[in-house]
């Protein structure tokens, strides 16, 4: 990260204790309604999404890893540095938040731009970080355009530009796909990859499931200010035992494969595939029942392949906000 | 972190002021600020014109009476007043309802330098506003006169000592006002009240007790202020809304000036408080 023109820098972030993003017993109340409660995270570098329902409390995380809101209870430290000192947080922290407003009568650059000048940056390099930011979004030849006249997906990718023009170490961004097209949403995807390959923290709030499993090293499962769930989303998915594990296997004799695993105690379900070339088994013990595999394997049924059929985020959370949700 | 980088910060509250000067001073929402302002200036033309139109030759001492009644009367407690009311009162408030606040939350800029920043870019517009258009005034009134009697007024008599005194005032004014709605601005969701309030308090200051004339802003502009006011003088003759313009005793120059600036640290330092204090919550509003 490149330093301002003048002024103090930021303690060396890398320290140890100083690399991850830390909640301790944090709670936040406005008023009599809770936003979150009790909330206990490490985060490392990567990508992290949150996920839960409105009002599951995913913003109220970050608008408190930011400073936005103020915590109730607990503490919280962001690669070391405490919310309410932004002079040291932001030269690290960028926030794409959710709020679609901006300064009036800006152009796309003069928004980065000035932006860039209130980190203490001379005017060269403060155009130099803006074009270079825009340029990453996908945005160069809109930059000259008022923000007012842009797009949804255009105010969404200036709003992006913003958060990372000054090349933070972690990127909060809250439900930063909204109303991008296709193609820009696989090159935001793309861009984000790219930066959490150069070892950013990157929180993500999204309702899309399929595009958090997609794009996600771990997850935060979020109900009515809980955290439900934490950690990477295979091992969230082994620490659910009440859901057997569903594993899918193709094979050129699904019927036999069936009757063959069906008499096992810990098997629970053993279902021929609509398509008639596989089939799902639901079973309490997938150490055993992959020990069984390799036997019917070797006894003459051909398996093309085998893959669980929900340690994705999208069964995850049925299986832990959905269930939450319907016994309510 | 212990030491503390002034030279950065000037650098800071001069990247807020380039942000805020261009929405203070050339926003259509402030439009009426400037009306506000330059309409003393437009009457004093138009006399000005009639005069020069009817080849009347004027009384500069009656003038000089009329202007200073418009100076107190409405620049000082409608113009300047509504003018920062308008001002200062949205540098947050006004970010508040367009929702754009975060931003300077989310920048590296702590909030006292932010809180600096916006206020000199107010009190910058206001001055150059009130100001221009003060000096404008004071050029209209006399505009009529012959080349003589001006020169005889401004260079011999008490002309240029009036004109500083008012710019000076103007100032004084727009520092003590924009303080006062900054803060209201800042711990208020709805400004018309406190507005309100303040307008009432400064109208009934001069027949409040001695000791709480002295927690106003108007009690030490009307000290400061070079021309007995017509007003002033009628109510010794018994005019009944005569009050609003006496001052029966006013503070001196050091103690009216000393007294604003401190009112201003107290209302500005109030302000970084409440603002170290606030949260992005555009919800509720």
């Amino acid at each position: 990260m490149s330093g301002p023109a003048n002024g103090w820098t930021t303690e060396p972030v890398g320290a140890p204790g100083q690399t991850r993003i830390v909640f301790e017993e944090v709670s936040k109340f406005y008023g009599d309604v809770l936003g979150v409660n009790r909330v206990n995270l490490s985060i490392p570098p990567g990508i992290t999404s949150l996920v839960g329902p409105n009002g599951s409390g995913k913003t109220t995380l970050m608008n408190l890893m930011t400073g936005l809101v103020r915590p109730t209870r607990g503490h919280i430290r962001i690669l070391g540095i405490p919310p309410d000192d932004p002079e040291r947080l932001f030269r690290v922290v960028g926030y794409c938040t959710q709020f679609d407003s901006f300064p009036r009568g800006m152009t796309g650059y003069q928004f980065i731009y000035s932006y860039l000048r209130l980190f203490g940056y001379p005017h060269a390099k403060s155009s130099e970080l803006a074009m270079r930011a825009i340029d990453r979004v996908s945005l160069a030849d809109a930059a000259g355009r008022k923000i007012a006249g842009y797009s949804k997906g255009m105010r969404q990718r200036i709003k992006l530009a913003q958060a990372i023009c000054h090349n933070p170490s972690v990127l909060v961004l809250d439900e930063p796909l909204n109303g991008l097209d296709p193609l820009i949403r696989a090159e935001t995807i793309a861009l984000f990859r790219a930066l959490a390959a150069e070892g950013l923290h990157l929180i993500i709030s999204s309702h899309v499931l399929h595009e958090v499993d997609v794009i996600s090293d771990q997850v935060v499962l979020l109900s009515n200010g809980y955290v439900v769930a934490e950690g990477q989303i295979q091992g969230v998915r082994d620490e659910i035992q009440e859901h057997p594990m569903q594993i899918l296997i193709r094979c050129d004799k699904p019927g036999e494969l069936a009757s063959q695993v069906f008499h096992n105690d810990y098997v629970v379900e053993a279902r021929i595939h609509n398509d008639r070339q596989g089939v799902l088994v639901k079973t309490r013990d997938a150490d055993r029942f992959y020990l069984l595999l390799n036997k019917i394997a070797q006894n003459g049924v051909e398996i093309e392949s085998v893959a669980p059929a929900d340690d994705d985020v999208l069964s995850v959370y049925e299986y832990l906000i959905g269930t939450e949700e319907s016994t309510k | 972190m212990s030491e503390r980088p002034w030279g950065f910060w000037w650098t800071q509250i001069r990247a807020v002021m380039r942000l805020e000067m261009k929405k203070t001073l050339f926003s259509r929402r402030g439009i009426w600020v400037y009306l506000l302002a330059f309409a003393p200036m437009i009457i004093f033309a138009a006399h000005s014109i009639y005069m020069m139109k009817l080849g009347r030759a004027g009384d500069i001492g009656e003038d000089t009476h009329t202007f200073a009644g418009v100076f107190q009367l409405f620049y000082l407690r409608l113009a300047i007043f509504f003018g920062c009311v308008g001002i200062f009162m949205n540098l947050f408030r006004g970010e508040v309802l367009d929702k754009s606040l975060h931003y300077y939350f989310l920048a590296p800029v702590h909030r006292t330098v932010l809180l600096a920043g916006k206020f000199l870019s107010g009190l910058v517009a206001a001055g150059v506003i009130f100001g221009t258009s003060l000096l404008l005034q004071f050029a209209a009134t006399y505009w009529y006169f012959n080349a003589s009697t001006r020169q005889e007024y401004f260079f011999h008599g008490h002309g240029l000592e009036h004109l500083a005194a008012y710019l000076g005032v103007t100032l004084l004014a727009c520092l003590g006002y924009g303080a006062v709605f900054l803060a209201a601005g800042v711990m208020f969701r709805n400004p018309l009240l406190p507005t309100a309030a303040v307008l009432v308090w400064e109208a009934i200051n001069a027949i409040l007790p001695a000791a709480l004339q002295r927690i106003s802003v108007i009690f030490y502009l009307k000290s400061l202020c070079p021309v007995l006011l017509p007003g002033e003088i009628s109510m010794s003759s018994g005019n009944p809304l005569g009050f609003i313009a006496m001052n029966p005793s006013p503070a001196s120059i050091f103690t009216a000036i000393l007294s604003l600036l401190a009112l201003t640290l107290v209302a500005v330092a109030f302000s970084g408080r409440q603002l170290s204090r606030m949260e992005i919550d555009y919800g509720s509003d």
